[in-house]
């Protein structure tokens, strides 16, 4: 090959400027504008969650400041007390429906999250386990999990509380089973596919020990398809919440969630006063779009599939 | 349709993708003849546009995509002014093409036999079984043995190469003037390519078909191809009737491609490379794509290089050409 | 095949047998299991009666012999309410769900599959835009108040629709159904729609995603390449390869919107078996709950097998038993 005698020096062309991947990840998510108003919303849901003692006109679990001869007031009606608007009106108890939204907002999303939070846990652990210690274990926690799987939430959460009764905890707990198996399958098969991939070997080789290389190499990427899952799930949490506890299996009396306070009301739905139920419905739908919103715009920028 | 006029003549042809990050050329003025029964060979590395011409021809393109320039006149009509339904009957009848992955361009849920009379039926008004004996008829011209077994089987039933036989078969079903291969058999063993190789062109042969075989397989192109075009970033950067250019290669990056064919070397040389790496298609400009691994460039390649004729039947395109 | 089948078959039957043991479980020995058994008014003379009656002062794993011989003579207790064997209760309620779940699920289908297909074709476009919106939409609304909604709007407003309770029925094969008569369709056209909601939403989500992939893919191309009409591209080559994943789906679904039907159930008062359970677990009437549950596990199981059997046999590519000759 001839030696290039005479060479001028070329212009070197300067390489495109790299993003980090979580600006081009924010960047991407903020392509959609519905995901965005839909973030929009849900932050906005959250913080009033979290305000609820401060924003909420009314403690309604206080019975000192209800005033039953206010009860089933439509919405805008004044109390014939302290001369106050109730925005949403007010339920049998004469409880102001926008406190009641406040507060069972708070307690609904908590119990999702938590749920969420801890089946997550649970999940987590198991499919990592499953994934990298393959064998027993492997066919053990997955079989489990698809069985479990092939039955509908609803049932078991169903066959749960026929079992154990009412209460917070139990509730958690029935949600929490309900959901670790999508977790521990999402992992399970992220996991696999990443402890394949050649930086496995070599930290292998490095001799790291195993949990380090579970917990520093394996799971960092196993995380996206595991966020898409656990956004979705928190919107499910709520809603089978709610579905539960409208059946009056739910939580108790002393800590309405929207489903509750929507159970609440449908005695009086027939008789046309549909505010009881219908607002806490509203904010229930607000919250579950909202979240959905963002899980669909997360996961079409997260999978690598759809991208061109 | 004039007998004088070429099979296929594209003149000037640009297709763009118009993506988030920024307009990628993929075909980048693109000018070439193919004549009847003659074999001319796109040649290329991945990326260089060579498959995206083949589609642009075919009026395959998908957006972001979009041909934004250019003229494709097949036996002098221009393919431009068809609307989509009259280029539409040209596909699969007068142009065919073959895809590299025969797995994936036969449909894994659908049996052989509905997918070849299919193709007849979509362009010739004749029966089932009539279309069915045709199908029959061409894959036994392709050499797979009792074709009427094959007939009822599915996709995942073949082995590599009867599934390209297949894919071969089908797009000679409705006696195409014009085929289009797409490196038909780089997902092929090496003594399964030479036998499709082999029975392509005894086909074109026969049918007085031209075809345009797209490879980035220098050694395929020399035993087969009547004419070469070479193809580096979107742009031709030499072509003309393969002997010439193979023998005399004036362009660095056509002498460097043939120089990098393992059976050149005398054995125990190291292999030559070229060196640097293809650029992004995004950072591409006007002057020679090449000239960052080119031994030969000069300040000159900055600008746009003309296209020159250095011989009557020979197109180049560069400022510094080894003799 | 047969093999496949004999296979899945015993490992369904096995699943049955364990989940038995689970309700048995969670139903005697969890808490106290005379107060489980027992209904809850009777006295002590009663319980200790009941007690040695039903051999709860016998170790463990023979009550559970017990239990299974029962089950499987069809003996699941008496109801505490009704006072007729448990089973009983179930079955003869059992064709309203189904009646409902079926409905409900050939309207999910007739819609969304067309809905999802159109979004899957033109994503960017009003339409396409306008689908994929309504299904986040119907996959967020909680059924129970998309019930609600639809009483107030149907029912209390327009007064076009009862708000419960099923129509007239006649007898078909023996079984009573209400789908045949006006007065019928009056009554299952909320429920059905309300529990269609969410399953027409994940149809719709479903088809979209597995026409945007099939689109993408190489056959799709080649299938344009060969002229084929742009109807036959779609209706046979794109259809036939989401169908399969769809059918699985749906086959599964069906499952859940039979559990699911408990919701829609207790909002339309419509006397089905999720009416029953609920009913009987706000009364404690604990045997019906048990006959519930197993009636609605074996029918899960069933169904999860028909669906693994019938997947096989739609997808030519997996193999069943003779090896493939591919290589």
């Amino acid at each position: 090959m001839n030696s290039a005698a005479g060479d001028t020096p070329l212009v070197t062309e300067a390489p495109a400027a790299a993003r980090s991947p979580w600006r081009r990840f924010a960047s991407e998510f903020a392509e959609s504008r519905i995901a965005m108003a839909g973030l929009l919303l849900l932050a906005a849901i959250v913080v009033v969650a979290i305000a609820a003692p401060w924003l909420s006109p009314q403690n309604p679990y206080d019975l000192a400041q209800l005033d039953v001869l206010d009860s089933k007031l439509a919405p805008g009606e004044h109390s014939s007390s302290t001369g106050k608007p109730y925005w949403l009106g007010t339920d049998d108890q004469g409880r102001d429906m926008l406190s009641g939204i406040f507060y069972g907002l708070r307690i609904s999303l908590s119990v999702g999250i938590a749920s969420t939070a801890i089946a997550l846990a649970i999940g987590l652990v198991l499919g990592l386990a499953a994934a990298y210690f393959e064998g027993w274990v492997d066919t053990a926690i997955m079989r489990v999990a698809d069985i479990q799987l092939s039955f509908p939430a609803i049932l078991i959460a169903l066959i749960l509380l026929a079992m154990m009764g009412q209460g917070t905890g139990k509730i958690i707990a029935a949600l929490v089973t309900v959901q670790w198996a999508y977790y521990a399958r999402t992992v399970r098969s992220a996991a696999l596919v990443e402890r394949r991939k050649e930086y496995i070997e070599a930290a292998r080789a490095l001799a790291l020990s195993q949990p380090r290389i579970l917990f520093r190499h394996l799971l960092p990427n196993c995380l996206p398809p595991l966020i898409v899952v656990a956004t979705v799930q928190v919107a499910h949490a709520i809603s089978l919440e709610a579905t539960l506890s409208f059946l009056g299996l739910g939580l108790p009396i002393t800590e309405p969630s929207l489903g509750l306070l929507i159970a609440n009301g449908f005695q009086y739905l027939l008789s046309g006063k549909y505010w009881i139920s219908f607002y806490p419905g509203l904010a229930l739908l607000a919250t579950i779009v909202s979240i959905n919103l963002v899980a669909d715009q997360l996961r079409d920028v997260l999978n690598p599939r759809l991208k061109r | 349709m004039s007998d004088s006029a070429p099979l296929l003549e594209v003149e000037g042809l640009r297709m763009h993708f118009f993506t988030r990050e920024g307009v990628v050329k993929a075909v980048d003025d693109v000018s070439f003849r193919v004549e009847r029964g003659r074999v001319l060979g796109l040649v290329g590395e991945s990326g260089s546009g060579k498959s995206m011409t083949g589609y642009s021809v075919m009026g395959l393109v998908d957006p972001p995509g979009r041909v934004v320039a250019g003229r494709i006149a097949l036996g002098g009509m221009d393919l431009a002014s068809l609307d989509e339904k009259a280029r539409r009957k040209l596909r699969g009848g007068r142009i065919a093409m073959i895809f590299q992955d025969p797995m994936m361009t036969l449909n894994p849920v659908l049996r052989i036999d509905t997918q070849m009379v299919e193709a007849v039926l979509a362009h010739q008004p004749v029966s089932r079984a009539s279309a069915l004996q045709r199908s029959r008829e061409a894959l036994e011209r392709v050499g797979i043995p009792s074709p009427d077994e094959r007939l009822r089987s599915y996709p995942h039933e073949f082995s590599g190469g009867m599934r390209q036989r297949v894919a071969i078969a089908i797009a000679m079903l409705n006696r195409p003037d014009l085929i289009i291969a797409d490196e038909p058999t780089t997902a092929l063993d090496v003594t399964v390519q030479g036998q499709i190789l082999s029975e392509m062109q005894a086909l074109c042969r026969e049918t007085g078909a031209g075809l345009i075989w797209i490879t980035h397989d220098l050694s395929v192109i020399a035993g087969l191809a009547d004419d070469v075009c070479v193809m580096y970033a979107g742009r031709i950067v030499e072509s003309g009737p393969v002997d010439e250019v193979l023998d005399r290669p004036m362009h660095p990056y056509t002498r460097a491609l043939i120089d990098s064919v393992p059976s050149r070397n005398t054995p125990g040389r190291p292999l030559a490379q070229i060196r640097g790496m293809a650029p992004s298609p995004l950072a591409l400009d006007e002057g020679c794509a090449f000239r960052e691994r080119c031994a030969r460039a000069i300040d000159a390649c900055r600008a746009a290089p003309p296209v020159g004729s250095p011989s009557a039947r020979r197109t180049l395109r560069c400022v510094n050409p080894a003799a | 095949m047969l093999a496949f089948t004999l296979r899945r078959l015993g490992q369904s039957l096995l699943v049955l047998v364990v989940m038995s043991f689970l309700v048995f479980v969670g139903v005697y020995a969890i808490g106290n299991p005379v107060e489980l058994l027992v209904n809850p008014q009777a006295d002590e003379v009663e319980r200790l009666r009941a007690t040695a009656a039903l051999g709860l002062d016998k170790p463990f794993l023979e009550q559970y012999a017990t239990f299974l011989r029962g089950a499987l003579h069809g003996d699941l207790g008496r109801s505490f309410v009704y006072n007729v064997p448990a089973i009983q209760l179930i079955l003869d309620k059992l064709p309203a769900t189904l009646e409902l779940a079926g409905a409900a699920m050939l309207v999910a289908m007739a819609l969304g599959i067309p809905l999802g297909l159109v979004a899957g074709l033109k994503p960017t476009s009003w339409i396409g835009r306008t689908i994929m919106a309504g299904s986040i939409l119907g996959f967020s609304l909680p059924t129970f108040w998309v019930g609600l909604v639809l009483i107030m709007l149907f029912s209390v407003h327009l007064g076009w629709l009862p708000p419960n309770g099923r129509g007239q029925t006649v007898v078909l094969l023996g079984v009573p159904v209400s789908f045949l008569t006006l007065d019928g369709l009056r009554h299952l056209a909320m429920p059905a729609a309300n529990l269609a909601i969410f399953k027409l939403s994940l149809l719709v989500r479903l088809t979209r995603a597995g026409t945007r992939e099939a689109l993408l893919q190489d056959y799709v191309k080649f299938a344009r390449a060969k002229g084929l009409p742009p109807r036959r591209v779609i209706g046979v080559h794109v259809l036939k390869n989401i169908m399969i994943p769809i059918v699985t789906v749906i086959g599964l679904e069906l499952g859940s919107v039979i559990a699911f039907a408990v919701v829609t159930e207790s909002i339309f008062a419509w006397p089905g078996s999720g009416k029953l359970l609920i009913d009987s677990i706000n009364q404690l009437d604990r045997p019906v709950i048990v006959a519930y549950l197993l009636v609605t596990v074996t029918i899960f199981i069933a169904i999860n097998f028909v669906v693994d059997v019938l997947y096989s046999a739609l997808d030519p590519r997996v193999s069943l038993g003779a090896a493939a000759s591919a290589h």
